[in-house]
């Protein structure tokens, strides 16, 4: 049980008469990549803004890291050790790479409340570390997100996620908008993620991507959770049914 | 490029030092020794962003410049330059001084509205708050006597007292900044009607305060040590001042960086664990007791409080940050930027009295300036971002 870095049960969450979410049970292990699929509504995204606190669930159960959790806000979650990366984005376009990376979280000389005076050097050291680290390219940490492409950006968002991850990171569909070399960077970061045994929960529509990227996949539909299969036991067309409803049941696959 | 490749060197070291990041592999040492930029990608130094503030510069050495020429051709007098023979100055020391000294006032306030506009508001209410301040804050000012006579306006020292220090009308103007800045700040962030209207209230209710405290009459007759404030260059000096607090406190604190966060991308700051509530009732704050300060500076100054002061600075303020290179949008700009903005406003009026030509071309020109300044530089933005 101890390997185990977070578990739901019961997770359930409505908007008035409309069930987004319904009993999903779910368990996550230590340096494990997990896949959330589903078609669109299928609760994918409900599920994520549950844990990380973005939204209050209606009911059920949520373990993090050995102990039973009740976010108030995602910023409780991400000092909790949840990094998530929105499918907004959540960057600052006017704002430098490091600017974005410590973003809310800035390194200070002198502590003086909102006047607290940054440590730029260290902010600036610590970016070229973390890009390094996560093998990200930017051509320039002086230029502004809004003169970056989306990959790019992306890759900003990664790296500030892989940075400050301590335990477990979430991205909400990191490739959706991306070319195709931007996506395999992208990718890149990800295999590094695994490498270095950080958790993972991705959502992701690109079969080819999940199957050649984690190690588990999940699949949602009408709020539930229909399949819980390992990469190995499963294949497209298998996970394709399970998306559409035409083959349903097998939720409780023992991971 | 070659301080990239330094500071690679040295980023070994610099990781054992941060056990964040743990010891490096051997494979991101080869990826950080590369002669490439960091991660692999070359440099390209030419990529460097331009600062806006620099054209902003150059429009106003241009505008000098035309003010010179037409000087030079027309009247066959300089604008710059000191052409007096019994005076020892390369340049004209009093025009400098009139460009700056008329511009100093609505400055003041243009610093607060600065930070304002780059966290993605507006504040109208600027010089409705100077006119209340004056009121009230010169009220405190009074001499007790004039010309032998016990002074009628001096309704707080009715029982003979002397005439009070300069610190108590100084810390009445600032409360009264204080206050309508806070109330703007605590509407827009708790109510969260749009700034334009939060600060368009105000700019009615402080302009009907100034009005009702006045009584339809002006208050004059302030203590010497009130009248210090305002006299000869000081309002440069108090602007100048200001303007260099705020551009370090913008450039170098957790606030500065804040405000453009929240401009460029208000969901961005708070799912960062930013309390936007918070700062957008700080930088409020801050603009009302810019424009209280600006208050005191210029009732200080004119000797007297009127309950029109200040009619107009508000969009005066406004525009000098446009100029300046601020963005109506947010996220960007500088107090620099807006300082050289409050320039190129006091070449316009100077360089119009220089060439004895009416106010009112002032005024169209002024209003072409803004306009053009906010198409130049929604053009370069848009050539920026092609470029990029």
């Amino acid at each position: 049980m101890s390997d185990i870095v977070l578990k739901t049960e019961n997770l359930t969450k409505r908007y008035g008469g409309v069930h987004a979410l319904e009993g999903a049970d779910f368990e996550l292990r230590k340096g494990e990549h997990v896949a959330i699929m589903g078609d669109n509504g299928a609760g994918k995204s409900t599920f994520v803004r549950q844990i990380t606190g973005v939204e209050q669930r209606t009911d059920g159960k949520v373990w993090f890291d050995g102990k039973e959790v009740n976010f108030a806000g995602p910023i409780e979650a991400r000092e909790a050790g949840i990094e998530t990366v929105f499918q907004n984005l959540a960057l600052a376009d006017d704002l430098d790479v490091p600017s974005n990376l410590f973003l809310g979280r800035e390194k200070v000389l002198f502590n003086l409340g909102p006047f607290s005076i940054l440590d730029r050097k260290y902010m600036r050291k610590a970016t070229e570390a973390a890009l390094v680290r996560t093998a990200v390219k930017i051509p320039n940490l002086n230029n502004t997100i809004r003169h970056m492409s989306g990959g790019q950006r992306q890759c900003v968002a990664i790296a500030r996620t892989a940075t400050f991850a301590s335990k477990l990171i979430i991205m909400d569909e990191p490739t959706a908008a991306l070319g195709v070399q931007e996506t395999a960077q992208v990718e890149n970061i990800i295999r590094t993620l695994k490498a270095n045994g950080e958790p993972l929960i991705l959502i992701s529509h690109n079969m080819r991507q999940v199957f050649d990227l984690v190690d588990r996949i999940v699949v949602f539909r009408r709020g539930k959770i229909v399949a819980n299969l390992r990469k190995q036991d499963t294949d497209g067309n298998d996970i394709v049914a399970y998306i559409t409803g035409s083959k349903t049941g097998e939720a409780a696959l023992a991971a | 490029m070659n301080a990239i490749r330094a500071t690679c060197v040295h980023l070994d070291a610099f990781r054992k030092s941060v056990p964040v990041f743990g010891p490096m592999r051997p494979e991101e040492k080869n990826l950080a020794q590369t002669s490439h930029g960091v991660g692999g990608l070359s440099y390209d130094a030419k990529k460097r962003a331009w600062p806006a503030e620099f054209n902003v510069f150059l429009a106003l050495i241009i505008l000098v410049g035309a003010f010179e020429l037409i000087g030079r051709v027309f009247l066959g007098d300089s604008f710059l330059f000191n052409t007096r023979d019994n005076v020892d100055a390369i340049f004209n020391e009093a025009r400098l001084q009139i460009i700056i000294l008329q511009v100093s006032i609505v400055g003041i306030i243009a610093i607060g509205v600065t930070q304002v506009i780059i966290t993605g508001g507006i504040d109208l209410s600027s010089g409705s708050i100077v006119g209340a301040t004056a009121m009230i804050a010169m009220s405190f000012a009074q001499v007790a006597t004039v010309n032998g006579n016990p002074n009628p306006k001096a309704m707080f020292l009715a029982q003979g007292w002397t005439d009070l220090p300069v610190i108590v009308p100084l810390i009445v103007a600032i409360g009264c900044g204080l206050l309508a800045g806070l109330t703007n700040g605590l509407l827009i962030a708790y109510t969260r009607i749009p700034p334009f209207i939060a600060t368009l209230g105000m700019m009615v209710t402080a302009r009907g305060i100034a009005k009702w405290w006045s009584k339809g009459q002006p208050i004059s007759f302030p203590t010497d040590s009130f009248a210090a404030i305002g006299k000869g260059l000081m309002p440069v000096i108090i602007f100048i001042s200001l303007a260099i607090l705020f551009q370090l406190i913008l450039s170098y604190t957790k606030y500065g960086k804040h405000c453009y966060a929240i401009g460029s991308n208000e969901d961005a700051a708070r799912m960062s664990g930013i309390n936007v509530k918070n700062h957008k009732i700080l930088v409020y704050a801050i603009a009302g007791i810019l424009a209280s300060l600006a208050a005191v500076v210029l009732c200080s100054k004119n000797l007297t409080a009127q309950a029109g002061m200040g009619v107009m600075y508000e969009l005066d303020a406004i525009a000098m940050a446009v100029i300046g290179g601020v963005s109506l949008s947010g996220g960007r700009g500088s107090i620099i930027g807006t300082v050289i903005g409050s320039l190129i406003f006091g070449v316009i009026i100077s360089g119009f009295t220089f060439l004895r030509l009416d106010a009112y071309y002032q005024e169209m020109v002024k209003g072409v300036i803004i306009v053009g300044a906010v198409v130049l530089d929604q053009w370069r933005q848009r050539q920026r971002a092609i470029g990029a």
